[in-house]
């Protein structure tokens, strides 16, 4: 039996996350009798994505179901293209980054397997026993699947190192049958912000900015130091609910979780859901006027002081 | 139309759980219990639903332990109709809640399900999700924004890079993100007036469906405190730390 990944992209590029549920699956192949990876890509002129997915280290094979009912990627569409997966293979494990994305998906397949999925796993143990964040990360759980006729996993990328690209190319199979119920599901359209962004799961640096930015326009303030360093900004949940930036900035325990080099919070108090977000990151910088928030507790280097003068001297000086 | 919205009661989100010393579990002794705030959006957005003259009805319905009466009660008096406790003292999986409240669906026959998308204890963002496979409805998940006409909800999405917005046949299945809305707090003379709406208690073996655990939790553990860092006095002396101690830029 195999490990199977479904492989998040949005038909034209591969998701780096992809990468990092690869690695766990190649962390749960070497603790198992079988380590062979298979790569799921679903979607509509693919291609491209499937031959990315196909370069990933340790990936034995790559199935393309592609089609344009597919494209829009719906959670019904991709669970019934799935499981025509499950039926036509055997695999032991499914996998998918712990992204909006296989957040979306996944609960959805586990229960048609009536499997109970082990969401968010940072660690494997054994082929069947993974380690997991709970209660804003404040508990780690490790947690034993005991019945089911496979594992259904979802990855935080902080967990697992992507999985590199290599040269040669794992050999690409089209999916033998193609699903065709949507259930009724139509897509009326995306909104995204601009591809160039730098991805803030995948970043070496990620600067965040919080309430204390006190507006939109300075955010540009966070935006220079970020070019500076080369950087992904992220944000509080508090930011995103005054508009200062889009809702896929949020850091944090309902947002996205980040374990970058360098983590630098400017204008953040540091509420527990915050930290669930970003506490594993290397080294933290705080930089806040109040030297009682509770963020210096977690911050390696801590700065006091006003956040709107602060930034330019830091960007000027770096 | 009728709407069902499921609560769970978990730990206020304004607590710092700490792990047991023997790694059974965290400490709840003592420790302030709310409804789950995605589910607070959940009831919300169905009483303005109500409200727009788009629902009739508003079931609430947690499973858990008699305590969650008292949940109910606040969704209550926030303006739910009707409440239904299914009531156990044992830990419930997401499958397992999933299968129990495909039940009470059978029997309520509602044409929307309203779920918090993650409960703020266990963190798994899976129920709403494998609710809908369960009936074979279409979900909606981590919704911003919730327009119904026609026999179609219309469904905007938080998703990483933005949003996406789709279109559902309805009967479907739900689930709140923050921005969605922000939810009413209870007056005075609702709690009173909620008392007297109807709280009906089931238990689990009137569902009639196999919750055996398919997963289980070996040990909770304390994550990694980090160590203690230190105050720099000045942007010069942040850079130089950064360069030179940390190596981090
Ligand atoms: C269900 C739920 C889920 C949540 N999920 C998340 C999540 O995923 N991520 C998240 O971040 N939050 C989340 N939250 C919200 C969280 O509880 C906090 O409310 C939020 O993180 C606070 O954001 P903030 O630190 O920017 O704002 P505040 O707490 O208001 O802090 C602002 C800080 O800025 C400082 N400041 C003000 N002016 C300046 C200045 N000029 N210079 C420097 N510093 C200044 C202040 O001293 C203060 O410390 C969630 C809450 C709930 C209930
Ligand atoms: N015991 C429960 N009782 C009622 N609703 C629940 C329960 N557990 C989960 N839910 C619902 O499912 C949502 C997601 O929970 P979870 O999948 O555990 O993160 C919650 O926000 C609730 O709406």
């Amino acid at each position: 039996m195999a490990l199977l990944v479904l492989a998040e992209h949005d038909n034209a590029t591969l998701k780096p996350a992809t990468q990092n549920s690869v690695a766990a699956a190649r962390k749960i192949g070497e603790k198992a009798d079988t380590s062979e990876i298979h790569v799921l890509v679903i979607g509509h002129q693919a291609v491209p994505v499937a031959e990315a997915a196909a370069r990933i280290e340790g990936v034995a094979k790559v199935i393309l179901a592609d089609e344009v009912e597919l494209g829009p990627q719906t959670a019904e569409i991709l669970t019934a293209q799935v499981l025509l997966q499950l039926q036509a293979e055997h695999y032991s494990h499914l996998l998918a980054p712990a992204t909006t994305y296989g957040k979306n998906v996944l609960p959805r397949i586990a229960a048609k397997l009536d499997v109970q999925q082990i969401s968010g796993i940072i660690d494997v143990l054994s082929p069947s026993t993974f380690v997991r964040p709970i209660y804003a990360g404040n508990a780690l759980a490790t947690v034993e699947s005991i019945a089911g006729a496979i594992i259904v996993l979802t990855v935080l990328s902080t967990g697992f190192d992507a999985s590199p690209l290599r040269e040669t190319s794992a050999p690409i199979e089209s999916a033998k049958e193609l699903a065709k119920d949507s259930a009724g599901v139509r897509l009326v359209g995306r909104q995204l912000a601009s591809s160039d962004k730098i991805e803030l799961t995948a970043a070496r640096v990620v600067v965040s900015g919080g309430r204390g930015l006190q507006k939109a326009e300075n955010f540009q303030l966070l935006e220079a130091l970020a070019a500076k360093l080369n950087a992904a900004v992220g944000a509080s949940r508090a930011a995103v609910d005054a508009g200062f930036v889009p809702n896929d900035y949020q850091v944090g325990q309902t947002g996205k979780i980040v374990a970058p080099e360098l983590y630098i919070a400017v204008g953040i108090s540091g509420a527990i859901q915050h930290l669930a977000g970003m506490r594993d990151s290397k080294v933290i910088v705080a930089i806040n006027k109040d030297p009682d928030a509770p963020i210096f507790q977690v911050a390696d280097y801590g700065l006091v002081g006003d956040a709107l003068e602060i930034l330019p001297q830091l960007t000027a000086q770096l | 139309m009728k709407l069902l919205v499921p609560i769970k009661r978990v730990v206020d989100f304004t607590v710092k759980v700490r792990v047991k010393p023997d790694g059974s579990g965290v400490d709840l002794e003592n420790v302030k219990m709310s409804m789950n705030p995605f589910d607070e959006i959940a009831v919300e957005e169905a009483i303005r639903l109500k409200e727009r003259g788009l629902a009739n009805e508003i079931i609430v319905v947690s499973l858990g332990p008699a305590a969650c009466q008292e949940t109910l009660r606040t969704a209550l008096a926030m303006g739910a109709d009707r409440a239904v406790l299914v009531e156990t003292d044992a830990e419930l999986e997401p499958l397992a809640v999933a299968k129990l409240l495909k039940q009470i669906v059978a029997k309520e026959e509602p044409q929307l399900v309203i779920l918090g998308k993650q409960a703020i204890d266990d963190d798994s963002n899976q129920t709403g999700q494998m609710l809908a496979a369960l009936l074979d409805w279409p979900q909606g998940t981590f919704a911003s924004k919730l327009e119904i006409a026609e026999g179609k909800a219309t469904v905007t999405r938080e998703i990483d890079g933005g949003l996406e917005t789709l279109e559902l046949p309805l009967p479907a299945v739900i689930t709140t993100d923050l921005r969605l809305n922000e939810p009413r707090y209870t007056s005075l003379p609702n709690i009173i007036k909620a008392k007297k709406r109807p709280l009906d208690t089931l238990k689990i073996s009137d569902l009639q469906t196999d919750i055996a655990p398919r997963s289980k939790t070996q040990k909770v553990g304390a994550p990694q405190p980090r160590k203690a860092g230190i105050r720099v006095n000045s942007v010069e002396e942040l850079v130089t730390k950064l360069r030179e101690e940390a190596k981090v830029i």
